[in-house]
């Protein structure tokens, strides 16, 4: 039999590994060909004989752009707002042991994820010409409230009303998948604790279905972001809409859409930055590895792998997010 | 005589077609510790959820300190109770799992001042104190603001209990707390049950660990395809085990 104290053990460690790291001359090659095949494609581009970027640059800055883009981001908040809250509320309902509720939830579903957005859009857009009237009121009663249709749906209303209602339905698939993916003992903990089943869901299932939910939202986010060009067909001066208008005065549509597409292209670039970090953060109580960030990437890719694993591990020991329920 | 703590009357209960407890009688006395044994699938779980109504019973009769699980007599009539009254009863009866289950996304105090702040509605302050007494009569007065994933599997269970603990029950259920762990850690919990046992908490333990059975335990019984084979103190059916099913399973096991 052999006695090792484990302490002496330590002291006697070698020293570490220094090895040449392998050389991955085929991805340097790789890199070469793709950058020469995109530099060539950007160069026919950039330099086409009838494309204006003298154009480009004038409109790049115009008042009805900036305010087009104004318009993209109040759409994309304010339908994701409605989205977000709407779907949780139906997946719950989906999942609720009371049959009504949860074929209610089911109705939904099928209802706005069955028919296009850019239908729901243009069936709010003309609401008047079916209801020229919104009453509400209390049955049996005189007391009600009347409104003329098209002073209350206004273009930006329709809008967001098609968007957002349609987007609840689509939530609510992602936020059942974050729920049922919540360990049923948490739920059985919980109850055994006494608590209801609004508080189990409230306090206990929905805060770690985050970390399910929250990938599939910022992409819908993005998704959002360029859905909502299609309120243009319900006359909302939104960016897409905007750079029609200008173009449909000045032929210049390829050079406009160049505009558009470029601004575009940038908010949907803060947008992937933020859900990128935002699911860092959130992985963090749960995950042991922190996913890698794009510069450790980057330096994985081309600078061997073993810089990476303890570049991640150094990072301070996550304090894990506070539940926002 | 006292009224028992739990009393079970022929409960059965059935998932689909197959039977899992097949006509279950037992009597807990108050302070009593009724360890219950058996091979996997004997219903030894299911009969505990059904204690607190995490599982409903289809026939029989299964009370806690006097009062239906799950339902009201009245009249000679049985009413479902709704599911605000399962939950107040299910309150002042702790239960540890096999798998700790404790909420992840909470430190070791949350988990423990959660329910008695939301459900009992304690004052904050009051609850964060007795959460700290409880950590520190499980030995772990030091991991009060530590989250479960940081703590070894033998301090969650122990995180577990206290969470229990903190609800003031009058009755804990044990579903195979030592199951999961590492044998290292069995002990320490082992400890702590020892220690409830020894202050008068009434407590049904199922568990595979005989010792804590034989030296712990007022009474055992074996379970086996959903009836009770075998039951009495735990010293003599341990020691000297009647039932042919009993003897086989006590060989495999000791």
């Amino acid at each position: 039999m052999t006695v090792t104290d484990p302490s002496a053990t330590a002291s006697r460690k070698p020293e570490a590994i220094k090895a040449i790291p392998l050389r991955h001359p085929w991805r340097w090659v790789a890199a070469v060909v793709v950058f020469a095949a995109a530099a060539s494609a950007l160069y026919t581009f950039a330099t086409a004989p009838n494309l204006s970027w003298r154009a480009v640059g004038q409109f790049f800055f115009f008042p009805a752009i900036l305010r087009g883009i104004l318009i993209t981001l109040a759409l994309t908040v304010i339908a994701m707002a409605i989205g977000v809250s709407l779907g949780v509320l139906l997946a719950v309902m989906r999942l609720s042991v009371n049959p009504v509720v949860s074929t209610v939830s089911w109705f939904y579903i099928w209802f706005f994820r069955g028919t296009p957005v850019l239908v729901q859009i243009f069936f709010w857009y003309n609401l008047a010409l079916i209801l020229p009237f919104l009453r509400i009121g209390i049955p049996f009663t005189h007391i009600q409230w009347v409104g003329v249709t098209n002073q209350i749906v206004s273009p930006f209303l329709a809008a967001t009303l098609g968007l957002g209602l349609n987007e609840a339905a689509y939530m609510s698939e992602i936020v059942r998948a974050g729920i049922i993916s919540v360990d049923q003992g948490q739920t059985e903990a919980a109850q055994a604790l006494g608590m209801t089943r609004t508080r189990v869901m409230r306090r206990i299932v929905l805060p770690q279905a985050m970390r399910v939910i929250l990938p599939p939202t910022g992409n819908e986010t993005i998704s959002m972001l360029k859905t909502s060009s299609l309120a243009s067909i319900a006359t909302v001066g939104e960016l897409f809409y905007a750079q029609g208008q200008i173009s449909n005065a000045n032929f210049d549509i390829v050079e406009l859409l160049v505009v558009a597409s470029i601004w575009y292209l940038f908010m949907t670039s803060i947008l992937t930055f933020g859900q990128y970090y935002l699911e860092r953060y959130f992985a963090r109580g749960s995950a042991r590895q922190l996913p890698v960030t794009p510069l450790q990437r980057f330096r994985r890719t081309f600078f061997g792998s073993h810089v990476t694993p303890q570049m991640v591990q150094a990072d301070p020991l996550p304090t894990p997010p506070r539940h926002p329920f | 005589m006292p009224t028992p703590m739990v009393l079970a009357e022929s409960v059965h209960k059935s998932f689909g077609r197959l039977e899992v407890l097949r006509g279950i009688d037992l009597e807990v006395a108050p302070s009593e510790v009724m360890c219950i044994v058996g091979p996997s699938g004997s219903g030894k779980s299911t009969f505990l959820r059904c204690i607190n109504h995490l599982e409903k019973i289809d026939a029989g009769r299964l009370s806690v300190d006097g009062e239906l699980v799950g339902y009201r007599e009245h009249g000679g009539k049985i009413y479902e109770l709704p599911d605000s009254e399962v939950c107040r009863k299910r309150a002042e009866i702790g239960m540890v799992f096999q798998r700790f289950n404790l909420f992840p996304h909470m430190t070791s105090i949350e988990n423990i001042t959660e329910a008695p702040i939301r459900v009992k509605g304690e004052p904050e302050r009051v609850a964060v104190e007795r959460g700290k007494a409880l950590l520190d009569r499980v030995g772990l007065a030091d991991k009060v603001d530590v989250y479960p994933n940081q703590l070894s599997g033998g301090q969650q269970q122990r995180v577990a209990i206290a969470r229990a603990l903190a609800m003031q029950p009058k009755l804990m259920l044990f579903d195979e707390p030592t199951s999961a762990l590492d044998p290292e850690l069995v002990g320490d919990v082992l400890d702590v049950m020892r220690g409830l046992a020894q202050d008068g908490m009434t407590m049904i333990v199922v568990t595979h660990e005989m010792g804590f059975a034989r030296e712990v335990g007022d009474a055992l019984v074996f379970m086996d395809g959903g009836v009770i084979v075998e039951s009495g103190n735990p010293r003599d059916v341990l020691a000297n085990p009647q039932h042919a099913r009993t003897k086989s399973f006590l060989s495999k096991v000791l």
